[in-house]
């Protein structure tokens, strides 16, 4: 099948195009130097095109989003849709069925998303949801931060036997990178502890979260794996935390790339810049930490923007959500994962008059207008801790308009004056911009700029066609413009196929998963199984032939093949 | 002869991953590993053998075809106006799947088998949230267990063994004696002779009886009386200082509270003192889920409609309000005009008046078992068995996601076959 995209707007950092009108043609689901006179035309007629949008960060897939829709009716209840001829039906807003999360991702024209966070153990039920999410294409990170045999690897000073367990990890969870969430954090949280910053010790293992952090980030490079280590960090939540998260930034200098990309991904720094020592002087640490990403060449952050109204959190950091569950008065779920992790769910309703929210609403754009380098801050909002991923649009508008953000200033609590710098800063992002933020710079990211985020021949074949004429709207005055059009792509084309035309969706083709396959050398293997046998003996509740998810939950692989030496390991 | 080692066990909720299979021709001939209620079921008894139909409730069965009986159930959901499907717990999650979509297409309202067991539990994590953790979490750290309304020596014979009371885990090395275990029921059980401490409640007084414990915890004694439900204060006041006193306390529930008076308000109070608990030490509370995947049809109910169960397709996009679309909701009112009980059993677990119901109406039973709803039936549509002839996915009471084997080769076809090929036919006689 072939495709002719004429007359596009085109915004395509990767390959210097900034708003040239453009041809771009498609050939099976792939980019294509020309096509031949038999194409379907489409005429963008001068319209924003972008390579399909894709998300580092969300949460849409596994237990804990389960979790957050069986404790939520009251959310699946809002944003209900009957089924159509082509779409089942879609309910949710912050948790939305797996329909809705393909669908409306694709509706804004994104193409790619990465489930942030699955235990092993819980990873089949993680694919599981994955298979079901119709369109799009993804992958999960996998938690290694609190798991026993990552702790005793460290305390143990030995990296090949760590680098094994990565691997055979990815391989058990088929995960795409390593998640780190509040390291040791979660090992505490099974006796209702936590860790207070990142240089406490683990009862019972002996190791601190740097060691941690630093040997994750170590095998990382050993495996070459196409992400860097995917940091949530200590003391999230908690004010007075932007030094623990300056001091684990600090830790990415011990730590050499093995690729031209980050070795260390800060998540949702929202949560993470906060200064203050309570919630009564509590402030916005975001020019610090925007600092510190300005001054490094090898740490990438994202934003975790806030969205007012509807949220639910959902992190592995379980300490955090009982806090929360305290703080607010909240329904509290909690999921402790033997051996690997915790985690917990609690919903929250951010409000613009309470003073701690606006600040930290202004955070997050804080972040983005501090840091000089789109590509060192990508667009999220942690999907759903911030708010819905639906919400995309708002956060393009605002980093777009200062104008917008000043009409905004004058509805939120007052403080956002004295404790955040937002009201004074007057930087107004542009399409090649929120282009890298949502797409070239989350590919570049995740180390898939090969095929993802950017529509150079050889790409994948994911589009976004949206209802702007880049030369003739002035995003700063006109944002309601800006905001609904990324709301709702003109054009959706996922792999070659159109599969949304003017915000409704066309076609539910299933993408693909993507996973890494990363190799060691089998006497490591070897060595690092000894222990995991042992493990599954004395400690796991189920059998470890019956652990690692099976191929059937993974129906269209995409398989990175990583690893420092390519010795073969079964 | 075959060996099959860590098999599956599809009987109920511990989904025990550690048995062995011997395999003779197709036929099982030896189980290690399971109990008695989990290898019963593996060998296999009361078999449907062949699709059977009849023309009324009051007539014998004919043996047909599977393209006739398939047809049947087709026609009897394309005419209904308020069709149920019911049942699913007995059945893997790539049937539910199925299931849901047929449904959909039906507009048919789709509940489960929780709704005799563990639906109200599922109204409270509605209101508190669930704090919980995976059985190996206890395994390897709870030092106090509770079971509350709960019988594992019968219900759930590998529990204690594998999980909890005498298993033994990373910070638990000496497994029952490291633990203390406290049993609260309105009879002494078999568990609660196995326990250090026995609290018998009077019957229907649990919330009364967690509701002091709570103010005990809070630092109001004084307001609770000298005995509530028949346990006297003294020994409520020691229990929470036990309670307490634990590292990891882990209260495990069941139909003995789910079921009984203040059925749903019974679990949000007991959710509200494993939270306030938490406070004070860590604690989780978990259900103990009765079938082998009556929890996964939860999960993937939740995940492909948004609600965990009840849920009515009616107007096309689904609407869940037990107390109005619970299946034995609309059998009472006698709304429901067909129905389709599958991996489950209505006739045997429904309250008198909602077989009743199901009597009159035109009933399509698929199921690998004769079983009391086989008697209310029209249509009965036998399957493989799920777990031991299909592999597939189950979820344990935990929510660990598991994958069931095969252990000998289906000589019926499988749900999924026939629930897609009811689909098909649903299909063609819309027209479409």
């Amino acid at each position: 099948m072939e495709l002719l995209i004429k007359n596009a707007a085109v915004f395509d950092p990767v390959n210097g195009i900034n708003g040239d009108k453009t041809d771009i043609s498609i050939k099976d689901a792939k980019i294509v130097s020309k096509v031949s006179s038999k194409a379907t035309v489409i005429d963008a007629g001068g319209k924003l095109v972008m390579a399909g949008g894709v998300d580092a960060h969300s949460h849409i897939a596994g237990a804990k989003v389960n979790v957050g829709r069986m404790m939520r009716p009251e959310d699946s209840r809002s944003g209900i849709s009957p089924r159509t001829k082509i779409t089942r039906p879609c309910t949710g807003y912050t948790v939305p069925n797996v329909y809705a999360m393909g669908y409306r991702y694709a509706q804004m024209g994104y193409t790619t998303v990465f489930e942030a966070a699955q235990a092993i153990m819980k990873a089949r039920h993680t694919h599981e949801e994955l298979e079901e999410i119709p369109i799009i294409d993804k992958g999960a990170l996998t938690l290694f931060g609190s798991n026993w045999p990552t702790m005793d690897f460290v305390r143990e000073k030995n990296m090949d036997k760590l680098a094994a367990y990565v691997a055979w990890g990815l391989l058990a969870s088929r995960g795409f990178g390593v998640k780190c969430v509040n390291p040791g954090g979660g090992e505490m949280w099974g006796f209702g502890k936590n860790v207070t910053g990142i240089d406490d010790v683990v009862p019972g293992f002996d190791v601190t979260p740097k060691e941690i952090i630093v040997s994750l980030m170590k095998v990382n490079e050993m495996l070459c794996l196409p992400h860097s280590v995917h940091l949530h960090c200590n003391n999230l939540g908690n004010p007075g935390n932007y030094k623990t998260t300056l001091a684990s930034m600090e830790l990415a200098n011990q730590v050499k790339a093995s690729k031209d990309r980050q070795v260390m991904h800060v998540t949702h720094l929202l949560f993470n810049s906060w200064g203050g020592t309570n919630w009564g002087d509590f402030e916005s640490k975001a020019d610090v930490i925007a600092n510190c990403l300005n001054n490094s060449d090898n740490i990438t952050g994202d934003m975790g923007q806030m969205i007012f109204g509807s949220a639910t959190t959902m992190t592995a950091d379980g300490p955090k959500q009982y806090a929360n569950a305290k703080l607010l008065h909240a329904k509290w779920s909690n999921g402790d994962v033997e051996l690997e992790d915790a985690s917990g769910v609690v919903p929250i309703y951010y409000v613009k008059q309470i003073s701690v929210h606006a600040i930290m609403w202004a955070i997050g754009l804080e972040l983005a207008l501090l840091t000089k380098d789109p590509y060192k801050m990508l667009l999220t909002t942690d999907h759903p801790n911030g708010g819905p991923f639906v919400n995309y649009s708002e956060v393009i508008a605002l980093l777009m308009s200062n104008k917008k953000r000043q009409e905004e200033i004058k509805t939120v609590h007052e403080a956002v004056h004295a404790k955040t710098k937002l009201p004074g800063l007057d930087r107004e992002l542009d399409f090649n911009e929120i282009a890298i933020m949502t797409r070239a710079g989350t590919a570049r990211v995740l180390g898939l700029l090969d095929t993802k985020g950017h529509l150079g021949v050889g790409a994948d074949a994911d589009i976004s066609i949206y209802d702007i004429k880049p030369d003739q709207i002035d995003p700063s005055i006109e944002h309601a413009k800006i905001k609904s059009a990324f709301s709702s792509a003109a054009y959706t084309i996922k792999g070659g196929n159109i599969v949304v035309k003017e915000g409704q969706v066309t076609a539910t083709p299933l993408g693909r998963t993507y996973w890494v396959d990363a190799k060691v050398p089998r006497q490591n293997h070897d060595e690092m199984m000894k222990d995991i046998v042992r493990k599954f003996k004395n400690y796991y509740s189920i059998q470890l032939a019956n652990y690692m998810v099976q191929d059937e939950y993974v129906s269209h692989p995409q398989v990175i093949k990583a690893g420092a030496i390519p010795v073969e390991v079964n | 002869m075959t060996v099959i080692t860590d098999a599956l066990c599809p009987f109920c909720g511990c989904v025990c991953d550690d048995l062995t299979i011997y395999v003779e021709n197709n036929k099982i001939t030896n189980i290690k590993n399971a109990c008695k209620l989990g290898a019963s079921k593996i060998m296999g008894h009361h078999r449907i053998e062949a699709p059977m139909m009849r023309a009324d409730k009051k007539s014998g069965f004919k043996e047909v075809s599977y393209e006739e009986a398939i047809n049947e159930a087709a026609q009897i959901l394309f005419k209904s106006k308020r069709p149920l499907m019911y049942g699913w717990a007995s059945a893997l999650c790539e049937v539910h799947k199925k299931g849901i979509l047929l449904a959909e297409e039906v507009g048919a309202i789709i509940d489960n088998t929780a709704t005799v067991c563990h639906a109200p539990s599922t109204l409270a994590v509605h209101e508190k949230g669930l704090p919980t953790a995976t059985l190996g979490q206890i395994k390897n750290r709870s030092d106090i267990i509770v079971f509350w309304g709960s019988n594992p020596v019968h219900a759930h014979p590998r529990h204690m063994g594998r999980y909890s009371v005498f298993a033994k885990g990373f910070f638990q090395e000496k497994g029952r004696k490291g633990r203390k275990v406290i049993v609260v029921d309105v009879r002494k059980t078999e568990t609660a002779a196995m326990a250090d401490e026995f609290v018998q409640v009077q019957q229907g007084s649990d919330y009364l009886v967690i509701s002091a414990l709570r103010a005990i915890l809070s630092g109001h004694a004084d307001v609770v009386l000298g005995s509530v439900g028949g346990v006297p204060k003294e020994q409520l006041v020691k229990l929470v200082d036990t309670l307490k006193a634990a590292k990891f306390g882990s209260i495990f529930f069941g139909m003995g509270l789910t079921q009984s008076i203040s059925r749903y308000k019974n679990i949000d109070n007991a959710i509200s003192l494993i939270t306030e608990l938490n406070a004070f030490t860590k604690y989780v509370i978990s259900p103990m889920r009765g079938h082998y995947n009556v929890t996964g049809f939860g999960q993937v109910c939740s995940w492909e409609t948004g609600f965990a169960t009840a849920v009515d397709f009616a107007r096309g996009a689904p609407y869940y309000n037990p107390g109005e679309t619970a299946a034995n909701d609309v059998l009472m009112r006698k709304e429901t005009d067909a129905a389709m009980i599958i991996a489950g059993d209505a006739g045997a677990h429904f309250p008198a008046d909602s077989v009743r119901h199901l009597a009159r109406i035109p009933v399509v039973q698929i199921d690998p078992y004769w079983n009391p709803t086989t008697e209310v039936s029209n249509v009965v549509i036998p399957v493989a068995i799920c777990g031991v002839e299909v592999e597939g996915t189950a979820y344990r009471m935990d929510g660990v996601s598991l994958r069931m084997r095969k252990m000998v080769e289906p000589t019926l076809p499988t749900d999924v076959e026939v629930l897609e090929r009811i689909t098909e036919r649903v299909r063609e006689l819309r027209g479409e």
